[in-house]
């Protein structure tokens, strides 16, 4: 590590992991509620579990970019953190009001909660992903501001990289876009419109900034390839995701009331979306086979390819199984959306997040990589997240390919709740994919507990 | 191609693109409201209607139904049910009504939220309002 303040990365690590395997554990109830349906009801419904399980997995995903941030903009700036207190301040912050909003969640009825934060002032709640009491998401708007400032104040008075300056961007980007989970009109169609501002605009705009800048990162110190080149992929990946995802947004705009020519410029826009993914994977194997040096991280180089690999499979090419507008009429709000949702978040953040944490943890505690038992079982971890995740997308994709035919496609289309049962195998086997899953992520977090070595080293620098 | 294709060039696509095609998103979004008030059924969002939209909020419905095929997929499509009901409030009513506090055993079952007579009428009121949105002929039949 070269300066003491990447050690507030540690902290923001530590807490995303933990909520991480809280996500996991809390998709595993809802997986189980698909299947037995009276699990945990009345006490814990399907919609407040599946609240929990997508917010955790949005909050540790913040909380993994926010430490991403703190570990390299001191490194790329080329000086100390403007503020570690702040840092470290505001992960505190981050922790107990997302803490509280998810034992409101799980403590009182969605509709008390929404009294008792006062929903009724500023009625924000109630809108998937966006469910959080709206003191939360000015809590969320704080924190992000601080982090904005303490992380552009580095960037500004230090050496400013490419690296930096796309990460900061799409780290602006998320803050501005957010304002929008503010505005709830009445009228559904402007309300789905500008939904998406957040939504879509989040993950196939400005968070794919952040991962790209990450992964050049972490491909860049592993590989010891020239900036210059990297530098120049870097742009080409940026360019291509805002010119195909921003218009991209028509995608979602097929069927909620706007005008039949989003169809045409959604589907072909959106289309284009799986290029700035496939230019990534090139960027990412081309990068290691032309390395200039052999990084003793192994498991780290592992996770950055695969975050490519996977990246382009979850997003480009299931995104792209359902974007065109003939085919998303029948496969719109089905197992298919759900199928393409869990592996693109996946194979997008999920792995950046676990690759620059792969990569930092081990310099943070004074090694370039763990021993090689260590990386062993995180290379195993890697395996078993990656293949069982493989697995519950085919699961949900041949769920939904049941559900599109019988109760979209035959001439005599069935009730959705009929057509349900029919696919319950699927849903088993998701579920037991999703065991492995959850083995594989505390395989991870174990991998990077500390050894004896590390407590050897510790004792010995505090001597 | 690295002689030919710079890194500054690659830059100036990033930055000429992103800002051109925020334009023409801004453009599109502009368009689009104007061509809306023929299509969203704004004149179906009464007062009551909204008071129907806040509760469908403040019960969030969406963790497990979509409306307009988006939200969450363990319970039926919503934004037809005006017409899969037959049009009738008294179906509606009468289905709210009836769901088992505790559950059917071994089921998905819709939980018992006791609404009031009012809070029913409205939210009829904002289904048969969503129902009535020109959205390009979504779901592609009554089952949604
Ligand atoms: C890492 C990037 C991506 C992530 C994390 C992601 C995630 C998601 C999620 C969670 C949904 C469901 C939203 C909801 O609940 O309504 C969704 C929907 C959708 N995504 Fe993506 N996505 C990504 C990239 C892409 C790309 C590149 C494409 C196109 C090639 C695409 C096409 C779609 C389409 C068409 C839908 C709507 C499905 C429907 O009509 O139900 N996505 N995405
Ligand atoms: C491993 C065990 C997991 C299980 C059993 C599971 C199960 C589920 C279930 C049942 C839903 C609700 C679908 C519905 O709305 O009806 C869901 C939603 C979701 N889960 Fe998971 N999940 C798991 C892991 C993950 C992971 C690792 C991620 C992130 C990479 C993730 C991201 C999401 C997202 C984004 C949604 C919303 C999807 C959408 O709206 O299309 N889940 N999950
Ligand atoms: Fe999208």
């Amino acid at each position: 590590m070269q300066y003491e303040s990447q050690n507030t990365a540690r902290l923001y690590f530590i807490g995303a992991i933990a909520l991480f395997i809280g996500q996991i554990l809390f998709g595993l109830i809802i997986g189980l509620q698909y299947v037995i349906g009276d699990f945990l009801f009345p006490e814990i419904p399907f919609n407040v579990a599946r609240m929990v399980h997508t917010n955790l997995l949005i909050v540790w995903l913040l909380m993994g970019f926010m430490g991403a941030s703190y570990y390299l903009v001191p490194e790329e700036a080329g000086r100390e953190l403007y503020s570690p207190f702040l840092a470290k301040l505001m992960f505190w912050v981050f922790l107990i009001a997302g803490a509280l909003t998810v034992i409101g969640y799980l403590s009182v009825p969605y509709a008390t909660l929404a009294d008792i934060t006062g929903n009724g002032i500023l009625p924000t709640m109630g809108r998937e992903f966006l469910e959080q009491p709206t003191i939360t998401k000015i809590g969320i708007v704080i924190v992000a501001l601080a982090f904005l400032y303490n992380v552009g104040m580095t960037v500004l008075t230090g050496r400013k990289t490419v690296v930096s300056l796309v990460l900061l961007t799409g780290l602006l980007g998320l803050a501005l876009l957010f304002l929008f989970a503010f505005y709830n009109p009445h009228n559904l169609v402007h309300d789905k419109y500008y939904w998406w501002w957040v939504v879509h605009l989040w993950v196939e705009g400005v968070w794919e900034l952040i991962l790209a800048a990450i992964l050049a990162f972490v491909l860049i110190k592993t590989t010891g390839l020239d900036r210059e080149v990297i530098e120049k992929w870097l742009y080409v990946i940026i360019a291509m995701t805002l010119i195909t995802g921003i218009i991209g947004t028509g995608h979602h705009y097929f069927w909620i009331g706007v005008p039949g020519y989003w169809q045409w410029w959604g589907s072909i826009f959106s289309a284009m979306e799986p290029i700035p993914f496939f230019i990534m994977t090139l960027f990412a194997f081309n990068a290691v086979n032309k390395r200039k040096r052999e990084h003793p991280n192994k498991a780290a180089v592992l996770w950055a390819l695969g975050t490519a690999v996977l990246a382009f499979l979850g997003a480009g090419v299931w995104g792209f199984l359902s974007t065109l507008a003939p085919v998303n009429y029948y496969t719109h709000g089905t197992q298919i959306t759900a199928s393409h949702g869990h592996m693109a978040f996946y194979g997008a953040y999920v792995m950046v997040v676990l690759t620059i944490i792969s990569y930092a943890v081990p310099i943070l505690r004074g090694q370039e990589a763990k021993s090689n038992g260590m990386q062993v079982m995180e290379m195993w971890s890697f395996w078993l997240m990656s293949v069982s995740m493989v697995f519950i997308t085919l699961f949900l994709t041949g769920a939904g390919v049941v559900q599109v035919y019988l109760q979209r496609f035959t001439d005599t289309p069935q009730p959705f709740m009929v057509v349900q049962q029919k696919m319950e195998i699927f849903y088993w086997l998701r579920e037991l994919s999703g065991v492995i899953f959850l083995i594989g992520a505390i395989l991870y977090a174990l991998s990077f507990l500390p050894t004896s070595t590390h407590k050897q080293q510790a004792s010995t620098t505090s001597a | 191609m690295s002689e030919i294709f710079t890194k500054s060039m690659a830059r100036n696509i990033y930055y000429g693109g992103s800002a051109f095609f925020i334009l023409l998103f801004l453009a599109l979004t502009f368009d689009t409201h104007n061509a809306l008030p023929d299509r969203d059924n704004r004149e179906a969002l009464t007062s009551q209607a909204k008071a129907g939209k806040d509760l469908w909020e403040k019960y969030d419905c969406i963790g497990c139904h979509t409306l307009l095929g988006e939200g969450a997929y363990f319970a039926p499509e919503l934004g037809n049910v005006y017409e899969r009901f037959g049009e009738s409030k008294e179906a509606f009513i009468g289905f709210m009504k009836s769901r088992p506090k505790d559950g059917v055993p071994g089921r998905r079952s819709m939980p018992q939220f006791n609404f009031t007579d009012q809070e029913l009428d409205a939210l009829f009121e904002f289904l048969k309002y969503a129902d009535g949105i020109n959205n390009e002929n979504w779901p592609p039949n009554v089952q949604g």
